[in-house]
């Protein structure tokens, strides 16, 4: 069977879920091929093992961490001379993205970005779209060259399917612009303990109705009794209540959670662009003319002062 | 020397308005009403902040883009920039990102730059991935994704605030920034800028102009196909309910039933 190349997306060693989402697809394509760079890249191995990998291609060298992009494209460009796959697969992060389009340029192929699924097609993979702001679900496939395709988080659920996962040294040598863009400093985020936003399976956001940083609380306190992530909206973000890693729409991240609960979120169409295909939909908001009440399942007409408090203490009192 | 900036900028259907596909699977662009990307109105705003530092700066802002997509180019000289490049081609038509890429290099190449800016994604394709093209095809240094973005003696520095880091990134120029809409807002064309815009040129390209062959672009050139667009069904009307005081018991009742609690 014809060997599918999967872009690794880890944390010196620790494999992110979207990764395992993706060796999923990709067995329904062909035989996963990970690639893993940096450091920490020969502890995925088994991770990716347990998931399908037939095979990890791993190198480590200053220069991934030292420089922005290209020497990840270096590194990727060689595993696909290497193992000449049927298709190339990147999780759709910043990074995922921009890595798969260099590459895209290089070999002379067609990109597909953030599909929401995959299938295997008589021409090759036939990828899910969700456009203009998830109004619209798309099939493409790409028509020239190798498919490079980049898939959102959330699109397939991890499965166990344990694999030789062998690991080989993959050697890359580093093209002249790979030291173009310094990394100059690197400051981690702190974790908040809560859920990963695009991973989690329920989402509690909280939009300009909230009135002010020092609200925020109030939401935080819903999602942690759901054990939720924590979302807000743009104009929650750009007041400076909330930092923008945690923001849902189109230019934040896009998230399709099993439950999505918007307090104090009018819905405009760049918020929804990010949450409307959440399984179920629920909202506060004291305005009954809000257009986030066109998408709910369950709607509060009411003040989220009110509402949500008390919708808390009794997801306490439930769960007991 | 003169800074010589290139920022692209692309007209897009109002996001607001009733998007949808033409029949050969294309962004209709015809029915519904078209502007410059909000999303590019940041990088115009970054290059006039970069021009504004610099001792000698000349913008120049470029669209690869149908009849229409002039608005575009002319609220970003109204914005401020000095003069525009407008690549129109009836074999431009269905251009996927790869071609795109190509005629915006081959445009860049021919205007002359020290440095290109571009916007973090465009909102109706919402790809992302131009700039990161751009830069390949271009060979120089990619600095994307910047909230935040300086040029100094030559060199172009820049914050991203990704996922798990805040980065700083430095890049020689000639580089190809890309911006975010955490950047800053972009400023409102004043009366004089619109006035002024009027008498800005603008020049046309075509592809023979850029050396580029008709089968390398448009939707016989693609190197991706869409074979089917279905629109997502309305979600079903769900039930809502004014808060007399249980408003939230009631919504945890919901939550129950669905098993979420
Ligand atoms: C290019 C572009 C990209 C964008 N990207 C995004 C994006 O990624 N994400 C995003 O969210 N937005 C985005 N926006 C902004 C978007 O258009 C809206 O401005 C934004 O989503 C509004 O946020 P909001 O719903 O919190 O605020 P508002 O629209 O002001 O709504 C606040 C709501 O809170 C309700 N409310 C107030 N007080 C209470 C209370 N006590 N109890 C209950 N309800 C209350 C009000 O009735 C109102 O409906 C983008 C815009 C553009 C142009
Ligand atoms: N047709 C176009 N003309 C000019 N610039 C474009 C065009 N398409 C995309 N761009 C630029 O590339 C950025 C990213 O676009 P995309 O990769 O399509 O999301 C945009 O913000 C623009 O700066």
């Amino acid at each position: 069977m014809a060997e599918v190349l999967v872009y690794v997306d880890h944390v010196d060693g620790a494999v992110r879920k979207p990764t395992l989402e993706l060796l999923a697809l990709a067995r329904r394509i062909g035989e996963p091929v990970a690639v893993s760079l940096g450091s920490g890249a020969e502890s995925t191995a088994s991770a990716l093992a347990e998931h399908g990998a037939v095979r990890v291609l791993t190198a480590d060298a200053p220069e991934f961490a030292d420089y922005l992009v290209v020497p990840k494209v270096d590194a990727v460009q060689a595993a696909y001379e290497a193992v000449s796959p049927s298709a190339v697969l990147f999780p759709s992060s910043a990074e995922g993205k921009e890595i798969a389009a260099r590459l895209a340029v290089r070999i002379g192929s067609g990109i597909i970005t953030d599909a929401v699924d995959l299938e295997a097609g008589d021409e090759g993979p036939v990828a899910t779209q969700s456009v203009f702001a998830a109004a619209f679900t798309t099939k493409s496939r790409v028509s020239k060259g190798t498919p490079v395709i980049t898939v959102k988080p959330n699109s397939a659920a991890v499965e166990a399917a344990p694999a030789a996962g062998a690991v080989e040294a993959l050697s890359v040598s580093f093209s002249e612009q790979a030291t173009g863009t310094k990394v100059v400093s690197r400051t981690p985020r702190e974790s908040t303990g809560r859920p990963e936003l695009t991973e989690a399976a329920i989402v509690v956001s909280g939009g300009r109705g909230v009135g002010g940083a020092e609200n925020f609380p109030v939401v935080e306190a819903l999602a942690d009794s759901l054990g939720a992530a924590v979302g807000a909206s743009r104009a929650a973000v750009d007041a400076g209540w909330y930092p923008h890693t945690n923001q849902v729409g189109q230019t934040g991240k896009t998230v399709s959670p099993q439950l999505y609960i918007a307090a104090g979120i009018s819905g405009a169409i760049q918020h929804r662009a990010g949450m409307q295909t959440s399984k179920t939909i629920v909202a506060v908001n004291k305005d009954a003319e809000a257009p986030i009440f066109d998408l709910v399942d369950y709607g509060v007409v009411g003040d989220l002062f009110e509402v949500v408090p008390q919708l808390t203490e009794e997801v306490k009192t439930r769960k007991g | 020397m003169s800074l010589r900036i290139v920022v692209c900028v692309k007209y897009v259907p109002d996001a607001t308005g009733d998007r949808h596909f033409a029949e050969d699977l294309t962004v209709d662009r015809d029915d519904v009403d078209g502007l410059l990307s909000e999303l590019d109105e940041y990088a115009v705003e970054q290059a006039l902040q970069i021009a504004d530092e610099a001792d000698d700066a000349e913008i120049t802002v470029l669209t690869v883009g149908p009849e229409d997509a002039k608005d575009a180019l002319r609220k970003a000289l109204s914005m401020g920039a000095d003069k525009a490049v407008h690549v129109e081609d009836d074999d431009l038509h269905g251009t996927d990102a790869l071609g795109t890429s190509l005629v915006l290099a081959k445009a860049v190449e021919k205007t002359g730059y020290d440095l290109v800016v571009c916007g973090m994604a465009s909102t109706d394709g919402t790809m992302g991935v131009l700039p990161a093209m751009l830069a390949e095809r271009l060979g120089v240094p990619q600095v994307s994704l910047l909230s935040e973005v300086s040029v100094e003696d030559g060199t172009v520095k820049g914050r991203r605030d990704g996922d798990s880091a805040t980065e700083q990134l430095e890049a020689r120029l000639p580089a190809v920034v890309s911006v975010t809409d955490q950047s800053g807002e972009a400023r409102y064309p004043s009366f004089k800028g619109i006035m002024a815009a009027k008498k800005k040129p603008v020049t046309s390209w075509d592809l023979e102009d850029l050396e580029i062959e008709s089968d390398e672009v448009g939707l016989e050139g693609a190197w991706t196909a869409v074979e089917g667009a279905t629109e997502r069904p309305a979600r079903t009307a769900g039930t809502i309910v004014k808060d007399e005081g249980e408003g939230g018991k009631q919504l945890a009742a919901f939550l129950a039933e669905r098993k979420f609690i």
